[in-house]
């Protein structure tokens, strides 16, 4: 099998509040190969994004703190550096690189495209300026943004927000980062517009090599996307496997909640969405049992008197479920 | 005047126009106008749901704000059972503002701040009505807060207490207090959470079966609109492009527009997204400042042809109410 | 239900009970903010104390009169009848301090609350009427800014004489455009919000949907103002009295007693410092209980009561 590209094992972090001690992440692992898409899917608050930003260190500390695990990137143990050292510094953008939600307050404002490129070109290659815009043209064409050398002269208040979101992945192109972690990165866009960014991350991928960290709430996406799909609830990765498996046969119930409370495209009929019901958790005083119980439609006695269940393969390919039950459904 | 309607149709808008101008110097000149809404025309059968779905900027959210006349449209009519409000006096307007009501996207922005949840609703309860009783007020608060599924004991809250669902379903009772017969939902779901949306579009159909409302409901998501609403307009930089039965939505959609926008909207069923054909529009949605001549897709259309640079298409009927407006098809 | 559960009680007594515990969390949490930050505020709340009970009790305080003169005793040094001595013409300094601390405190917050009345009410009808309305309240501001507004008040003195009512309306009035126009910029973005529109279809009329919906999310900034405002009025009450112009001699107005006493500078440095002090003590005090007062309401005002 060889080296992963990064693994997690163990993550933790938790933010300390007035409030109490939030678990924002709590114990998760996952693994991620050259060349692939995966998709991190839960709804907000669940800790999705707070678990990306962890790798490289990127929270707040304070109130945030990484308590511990494992970020194994290409052998190394990220969180063994300072979050201010040059190991962290050079793994930010040339490894890892993000894409965020918000296009329109992602990039500065007072500075021009080309000048935002060059900087970064230049944060992590030694080379001139006039190379540097060189490189930064080649990746706004990379994206297939029309007429790359004007544009490099645009404010970004002068791009709509797939232009924008198109540069952020120009940004990650031109310092060829090895994993580039989107969280959420379509959410703010029309839904054409999703389609093209969505595309132009797959070719990215294709062509250049690169990893993909899809950070979403949105299942379609990770469907038609995504390779492996983790699904993450209050801090913890309960269900995780191949997007085959677990999109057709859910195994844990809040995985299955989720996909029937989507609105089918593709049906005539008028079914009820079954939503799930209550709210997600705080994550602030999470009890001991799994976190999924008092939303549960199949909970039983021993849910309520086990601990928070681990995660455990089941039949499937790649399959894992942290549920104590064992609810087979099959929706091909 | 009353203008000749189906029996069952509560809304009808002709010909809706909304113009913005633009204004340049010291003096206000007018230079340009945007056409936010353009011509658009639909009907609304009482107790169904009418979807507007289209892409940002293209004037659903506008002509939703037109129909309630929060916006007054620069052209065009509005019909509400038969009846001209469009240019009604605001006197007049009085007696038909409480049925017309909306339900907004924002659940931060919807809701006063500095306004408990009873106040609110009991401003809405008390407004232009005969004097009720303090005991009549609290009931009917607490009635309507056991309709749109809050706990009771929420009443004391403020809005920044409250999670985002909860805000929506207390923007709806807002708008229910009136007793309202047409709702405009704009975009109400999709500020909140998957599994939040459901339980706010099944308590949106719940409420449409038992009070009988009909909505005209607003949103960018094909798969919500789909499901909940009955006929379906997709609008495209401010014109109707299409209107057609939900039922027909995704196998006999005709428009070019309709059926990019379609195959952009990933769905999770896993073994149809593999095999399906997909669209990609190229380029960006013009800016209504500078809408193209003739049909506004045409930029972006494979069929283009030369007729559909110069002369825009009207929408008509294709056979079964399915009106489409397009030279191609 | 939290802590009234257990006991068998209607809604109305619940709503009550839930009414007073929540008062009681937010009277907490302003003192807990207003009184923990550090030892500065803490001491320049004691000061701005010290400076009411004086204002407010001076009659009381002292046994001489601000204005009762006794020449044989002139420019005396602190004794123990009269404790920081006496000026040109005999009057008790401290006594004449004390009065000066009730004009300026009246001075200052007269013309800070006629500011903020007449300036937030033109500011919400700028703001949520728009166009004409709007056009006509601002412009009539950016003229009554266009002149200096030293020459403002000293003409508008001259006109009206120098009383502390006078005094305080004149510089109020110079002070309503800084009110106007932070108002104005509010109301024009709390009027796009979906609340506002959503009063409209609910039939509320729109006097009601300004003081009752726009206004209270205004509270805020007009309470920084306020507080800033106070302080600035009395700098100019003060300015304007070493002046000669408005609250002239006899009167103890501090800017007065500074103006006088600089003719005795070299005998009796007293007479300008204590009063130019004291203006200067009141003025940080207040500044500084202003931002505690910000602070402490400001996370309650933000979408709290």
């Amino acid at each position: 099998m060889g080296e992963r590209l990064l693994e997690v094992k163990n993550l933790r972090t938790s933010f300390f509040t007035v409030a109490g001690e939030v678990k924002a992440v709590n114990g998760i692992s996952y693994y991620l190969d050259k060349q692939e898409i995966i998709a991190i899917v839960g709804e907000s608050g669940c800790g999705k994004s707070v678990s990306q930003k962890s790798m490289v260190q990127l929270i707040q500390m304070p109130p945030g703190k990484i308590l511990g695990g494992e970020v194994l990137f290409e052998g190394k143990n990220l969180l063994d550096y300072a979050p201010t050292s040059k190991e962290i510094q050079s793994v930010r953008g040339a490894g890892i690189s993000f894409i965020f939600q918000e296009p329109m307050t992602a990039l500065n404002p007072v500075y021009t495209v080309g000048n935002q490129l060059v900087e970064v070109i230049r944060n992590h290659k030694k080379c001139s300026k006039a190379e540097a815009w060189k490189i930064g043209v080649q990746a706004l064409r990379d994206v297939a943004i029309p007429d790359p050398e004007k544009r490099m002269r645009n404010y970004p208040f002068e791009l709509s927000g797939g232009m924008r979101q198109r540069i952020l992945i120009a940004i990650c192109v031109a310092c060829n980062s090895k994993v580039i972690i989107a969280d959420e990165p379509t959410t703010a866009l029309d839904v054409t517009i999703q389609a093209q960014v969505m595309e132009l991350l797959q070719q990215i991928v294709e062509r250049k090599k690169t990893s993909l960290v899809i950070v979403t709430h949105n299942l379609g996406l990770v469907t038609r996307y995504a390779q492996r799909i983790y699904v993450m609830y209050a801090g913890r990765i309960i269900e995780s496997g191949t997007t085959e498996e677990l999109i057709t046969k859910p195994r844990h119930p809040y995985t299955k909640g989720l996909l029937n409370s989507v609105p089918k495209l593709d049906q005539t009929g008028s079914e009820k969405l079954i939503p799930i019901d209550g709210t997600p958790p705080s994550l602030v005083n999470l009890p001991d049992q799994c976190a999924f119980l008092p939303r549960c439609p199949y909970a039983c006695d021993k849910c309520r008197n086990s601990m928070f269940p681990e995660l455990r393969s089941v039949e499937g390919e790649n399959h894992f479920v942290a549920c104590h039950r064992d609810i087979v459904e099959d929706r091909t | 005047m009353k203008a000749t309607v189906a029996n069952d149709t509560i809304l009808k808008v002709e010909n809706l126009e909304m113009l913005f101008p633009l204004t340049k110097g010291l003096l206000s000149r007018q230079y340009a106008s945007v056409r936010a809404v353009d011509n658009i025309s639909f009907e609304v059968t009482k107790g169904k749901t009418f979807g507007l779905v289209g892409e940002s900027g293209c004037g659903k959210t506008t002509t939703g704000k037109c129909i309630l006349r929060i916006l007054e449209p620069t052209a065009g009519r509005v019909l509400y059972n038969g009846v001209d409000i469009t240019k009604m006096p605001r006197k007049e307007l009085k007696q038909y503002r409480r049925e017309l009501q909306m339900i907004f996207q924002d659940p931060y922005g919807s809701l006063d701040p500095r306004q408990s949840a009873s106040s609110m609703l009991k401003e809405a309860l008390t407004i232009g009505q005969t004097k009720k009783l303090t005991g009549e007020i609290n009931d009917r608060i607490e009635e309507l807060l056991v309709l749109v599924g809050l706990n009771t004991e929420m009443k004391v809250r403020y809005p920044h207490e409250l999670s985002g669902g909860q805000r929506q379903r207390l923007g709806i009772a807002r708008a229910l207090a009136c007793d309202p017969k047409l709702i405009v939902c704009d975009e109400p779901v999709s500020a909140l959470d998957v599994s939040i949306q459901a339980q706010i579009i099944n308590l949106f159909e719940r409420l449409q079966e038992e009070l009988e409302l009909t909505y005209v409901f607003v949103a960018h998501d094909l798969a919500v609109v789909r499901h909940i609403a009955e006929r379906i307009g997709v609008m495209y930089l401010g014109h109707l492009v299409e209107v057609l039965d939900s039922s027909d939505l995704f196998q006999n959609s005709m428009h070019p527009y309709t059926k990019a926008l379609l195959s952009a909207v990933p769905t999770i069923d896993y073994y149809a997204e593999k095999s399906r054909n997909r669209i990609l529009l190229e380029g960006e949605v013009p800016s209504p400042i500078n809408a193209p001549s003739g049909c506004p897709f045409h930029p972006r259309c494979k069929y283009a042809t030369e007729q559909c640079k110069k002369q825009r298409p009207e929408l008509t009927d294709r056979g079964g109410e399915h009106m489409v407006a397009c030279h191609n098809v | 239900m939290s802590e009234h559960l257990g006991k068998d009680i209607t809604m109305e007594e619940w709503v009550k009970l839930e009414s007073k515990r929540r008062r009681k969390d937010a009277a907490k949490q302003f003192f807990r903010i207003f009184f923990g930050r550090g030892w500065l505020s803490k001491c320049c709340l004691v000061v701005l104390v010290v400076f009411i009970l004086a204002a407010v009790f001076c009659p009381l305080l002292t046994v001489y009169s601000p204005y009762e003169q006794s020449l044989i005793d002139a420019l005396q040094g602190p004794s123990r009848e009269h404790l920081l001595g006496t000026d040109n013409l005999g009057r008790d300094l401290l006594t004449r301090t004390m009065y000066g601390a009730r004009i300026s405190l009246c001075t200052g917050l007269l013309s800070s609350l006629i500011a903020m009345v007449i300036g937030v009410t033109l500011g919400l009808i700028a703001g949520y009427f728009g166009k004409f309305v709007s056009g006509v309240i601002m412009r009539v501001v950016d003229a009554q800014l266009s002149i200096p507004p030293l020459i403002l008040t000293m003409c508008l003195a001259a006109i009206f004489g120098g009383s502390i009512l006078s005094i305080s309306i004149i510089i109020g009035i110079s002070s309503v455009p800084m009110y106007v126009r932070m108002v104005y910029g509010q109301v024009l973005s709390l009027r796009e919000n979906d609340y506002v529109a959503a009063a409209d279809l609910i039939g509320q009329n729109k006097l009601k949907i300004m003081f009752k919906h726009l206004l209270p999310n205004c509270f805020a900034t007009i309470i920084v103002l306020f507080t800033g405002n106070v302080g600035i009025s009395i700098m100019i009450e003060a300015g304007l009295a070493y002046l000669g112009i408005g609250i002239t001699a006899p009167t103890p107005a501090w800017g007065t007693m500074v103006s006088e006493g600089y003719n005795y500078f070299m005998f009796k440095p007293a007479l300008a410092l204590v009063p130019g002090i004291a203006l200067m003590l009141l003025i940080i005090s207040l500044n500084i209980v202003g931002d505690g007062l910000r602070d402490a309401l400001d996370p309650r005002l933000r979408g709290k009561l």
